[in-house]
């Protein structure tokens, strides 16, 4: 018998429930002590400097909001393409996108120099800046999903929500080409010289944003001990595997081509062969432990077929993805900019010599407390509004599996 | 917005009305006059793009060793040695406005040093980046950085190839008056712009001529009678970093 | 209550108050303006070391200065940083060369202190001063006004010193270091 798809709040009731909603809270309360303490300062008390001008704090915020980007993909499979499955998923797939874009920009925002200045952000643009566009395009992003969000759950709207989804689909493909750029217009560093590194972010965001979805979804069904079939969880994991390939596909064009375009082999070297930390984590994390790792285990006939399998390849992903941000932000700071080709440089400041940077528990926690933002906001939407699916059974999701039955 | 056409300020007769005048200020230290040079921008009116200010650094008399320049930049402008306030920041975290770089020419081990800093881009990437637009370019040429509207993010510090700018880390005190500077906020090289328009000249520059090796010039990069035209023309001068076409305003010679 | 109820009311809300900010800001100030002639009249203000003018006093009658100080300095700022007017009649340096307020031992009191002449009012307004965080808060001695001098000098090294630099500012102060 076919089974009707509906949607509930969860309970909301356990202990457990109030234990994530008081840890996240926690988290949330320490990242905003720490950024009292760091304005208050100043950010001498962070490890940033002015040789590594962006640290731990952008890592955290590009890792979010390109995440929130890519993880509007359930969403847009099922709506733009007319993907049944992944219609029950959209609704919690528009959410996390809010959430994560939200927490992503508050790290961003409460890392900068006058964070008070908000006002000034909102009222000053420079539209030549990429910048600028992109803070546009954050808040109408927020805006054309979350009323996405409202044709999805409003019955008399309902016929209206494939366009909004349609727009929601093409506003976040600009969106991750824009914060792709924020780095491809520092011409002037060759780490970031690359035309490719839109493209590359906007399947990056592919990846980490499925991979987050997986998790959350994993994570959701199982403590609220809803059914969450195989249909969709073997569908989203092999997703996954594409998603994991291209971005390997990717990485190794941009540095394939920088290595062949001459001003760039030095950095390139720096990465690949003696970074130190960098190229470890190139090495090491991205590539064996975020990308090969995960890959081999969702493909593998048995192992992929594991639940706990599936969410350690996805939390790998995750981690491969912040190795991939670090190298790429910090690494490409930390070698020299070359200003002399042809000679060796030294000076006072630091030039011709690769900078160090160990990044102070403040940022850090700043950046988590953006996550546990995220994270908290999703709770608490599933808690009140109806998001999640009562059941994601196979029988629910697949009309196929269905009839079969 | 601004009114070209408005009536001289009477506040500069008030001021020295007030102050002055029993002396009648006719010279108020040695060799310093109160007499306005014909050419001066009266203080009313604002910069235009008849001229673009730049500097030329021959790098063949700089001193290797000598720091005239530096020294004098942030005792002007209050930075470095010049501003113990800045004292909890590490040296990779404290502003240099200014710097001495050696190089070695890894092929002849000739070495050379010259000072760097915002070499004030015709095309400033800095100015491109900003999300506010507190980066920008005067219609003289000279980059700064409008402080009342930075909001920190770093993005020019990311943008600039030169590495010409800093981010202050900390609190600061004891500010010189023209040059104002302040935590969570990116400064850089002003060409001493507040000299500039009083018909002054870049303390650095002033510093180099007038105790060391007087290696550089500054001056109207239009005014093809200017001195640094006609050095400009005679002998040539380098971008560093020709490649991404800024067009500086700060050229080299001997590199 | 429905879900979209629930949606479409916090939405609502949000928008409301956007709106309405602006309009309960604006509101705020006129009232001030009628009532008070001279705001903060209750308060014991520092005289300033000398008058711009006669007939103004400072340099726009009083009750206009305390009521719109930040738009003459706001005008100033952006002129004087965007196009290098250098006028001085509204310049925040002025200000401070005015206003400085001296403490027993004849030093400048510095912004933190209640005397000093912008945080008399600001501290009792409770209205957070943005400016010194960068600005100087006290006069500069003459003193330390050594290298300004030599700064007059023109784009030739080879041409006679000739040179308008804030000179009356430099007068005021070298009186003043000479005075003490
Ligand atoms: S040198 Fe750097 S800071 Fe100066 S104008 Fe060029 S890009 Fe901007
Ligand atoms: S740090 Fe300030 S000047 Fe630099 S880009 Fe950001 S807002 Fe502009």
């Amino acid at each position: 018998m076919k089974q009707v798809l509906k949607y509930r709040e969860i309970e909301g009731k356990s202990t457990g429930f109030w234990i994530l909603l008081g840890g996240l809270g926690a988290l949330i309360a320490l990242a905003l002590g720490a950024v009292l303490y760091m304005e208050h300062e100043g950010h001498y008390v962070t490890g940033m400097s002015n040789q590594i001008v962006w640290g731990m704090p952008h890592v955290f915020a590009i890792f979010l909001i390109v995440t929130a980007s890519g993880i509007l993909n359930p969403a847009s499979i099922g709506t733009v393409f007319g993907k049944t499955l992944y219609k029950p998923l959209g609704r919690l797939s528009a959410l996390l996108a809010i959430a994560m874009l939200i927490g992503g920009l508050m790290v961003l925002v409460l890392d900068l120099g006058h964070p008070d200045r908000l006002i000034v952000a909102m009222t000053y643009y420079n539209f030549k800046s990429i910048f600028a566009w992109n803070i546009i395009l954050y808040n109408g992003f927020l805006a054309v999903v979350a009323i996405y969000i409202w044709l999805m759950m409003e019955r008399k709207m309902n016929k209206y929500y494939p366009a909004a989804g349609f727009i929601a689909f093409i506003w976040r493909l600009i969106l991750t080409t824009g914060t792709g750029s924020i780095f491809g217009f520092l011409v002037a560093r060759q780490a970031y010289d690359a035309a490719l590194l839109a493209p590359m972010f906007v399947i990056m965001s592919f990846a980490y944003g499925l991979a987050v979805f997986i998790l959350v979804l994993m994570a959701a069904y199982a403590w609220t001990k809803r059914p969450l079939g195989d249909a969709v969880l073997f569908r989203l994991k092999n997703l996954l595997g594409v998603f994991i390939a291209s971005v390997l596909y990717f990485v190794a064009v941009y540095h394939l081509t920088n290595l062949y375009a001459a001003e760039n082999s030095g950095v390139e070297h720096f990465i690949l062969m003696d970074g130190g930390i960098y190229t470890k984590l190139f090495w090491i994390v991205q590539i064996l432990l975020g990308s090969l790792l995960p890959l081999a285990m969702v493909y593998h006939p048995t192992i992929g077929k594991s639940r706990p399998a599936i969410a350690t390849a996805a939390a790998l992903v995750i981690i491969g993805g912040f190795a991939q941000l670090y190298v790429l932000l910090i690494g490409g700071q930390a070698y020299p900019l070359e200003m002399f080709p042809g000679y060796e440089v030294t000076s006072s400041f630091f030039d011709g010599q690769v900078n160090s940077y160990s990044p102070s528990i403040w940022e850090i926690t700043l950046g988590v407390g953006g996550i546990a933002t995220s994270l908290l906001m999703v709770t608490i939407a599933v808690r009140v509004l109806k998001f999640l699916p009562v059941s994601l059974e196979d029988a629910v999701v697949d009309p196929h599996a269905a009839k079969a039955d | 917005m601004s009114d070209t056409s408005k009536p001289m300020d009477p506040s500069r007769r008030q001021f020295i009305s007030k102050t002055g005048a029993a002396t009648g200020a006719a010279m108020i230290a040695p060799g310093v006059f109160l007499t306005t040079p014909a050419q001066a921008k009266p203080a009313d009116q604002p910069v235009s793009n008849d001229k673009r200010w730049g500097i030329l650094v021959d790098t063949n008399k700089c001193g290797n060793g000598c720091n005239a320049c530096i020294t004098a930049c942030e005792e002007e402008n209050g930075w470095g040695s010049a501003n113990p306030s800045e004292d909890h920041s590490s040296p990779e975290q404290k502003a240099q406005w200014i710097r001495k770089v050696t190089i070695r020419d890894k092929a002849t081990q000739h070495v050379t040093t010259l000072p760097l800093m915002c070499q004030h881009c015709e095309n400033p990437p800095c100015v491109d980046v900003c999300p506010t637009g507190a980066s920008f370019k005067r219609e003289d040429g000279i980059v700064l950085v409008d402080k009342h509207i930075c909001i920190g993010c770093r993005y020019c510090m990311m943008a600039c190839p030169y590495k010409a700018r800093s981010f202050v880390h900390e609190d600061l005190k004891d500010q010189k008056p023209w040059a104002p500077r302040g935590k969570g906020t990116v400064e850089s090289c002003t060409m001493c712009v507040h000299r500039v328009d009083e018909d002054g000249t870049p303390a650095c520059v002033e510093a180099c001529n007038a105790t060391a090796g007087g290696a550089l010039r500054f001056g109207d990069l239009y005014d093809e009678n200017s001195e640094i035209s006609r050095e400009l023309k005679q002998y040539g001068g380098k971008e560093i970093r020709a490649d991404l076409n800024l067009n500086t305003g700060v050229r080299y010679r001997g590199i | 209550m429905s879900q979209t109820k629930l949606l479409w009311r916090l939405f609502a809300l949000m928008i409301g108050t956007l709106l309405l900010l602006p309009v309960a800001a604006t509101a705020d100030d006129d009232d001030e303006d009628e009532k008070d002639p001279l705001p903060f009249s209750d308060l014991v203000v520092t005289e300033p070391a000398q008058r711009f003018s006669e007939e103004t006093g400072c340099v726009a009658p009083e009750s206009e200065m305390r009521r719109n100080h930040m738009k003459y300095i706001l005008h100033q700022r952006d002129e004087t940083m965007h196009e290098g007017i250098r006028t001085r009649q509204y310049s925040l340096e002025e200000c401070i060369n005015c206003h400085a307020v001296k403490d027993e031992q004849g030093e400048y009191v510095r912004v933190e202190d209640e005397r000093h002449f912008c945080a008399t009012c600001h501290t009792y307004a409770s209205v957070k001063i943005d400016c010194f965080q960068c600005h100087s808060d006290v006069p500069v001695r003459a003193s330390k006004l050594r290298k300004l001098q030599s700064g007059l000098a023109p784009h030739h090294p080879t041409e006679p010193f000739a040179g308008k630099l804030a000179s009356e500012t430099l007068q005021l102060l070298t009186n003043e270091d000479q005075a003490q």
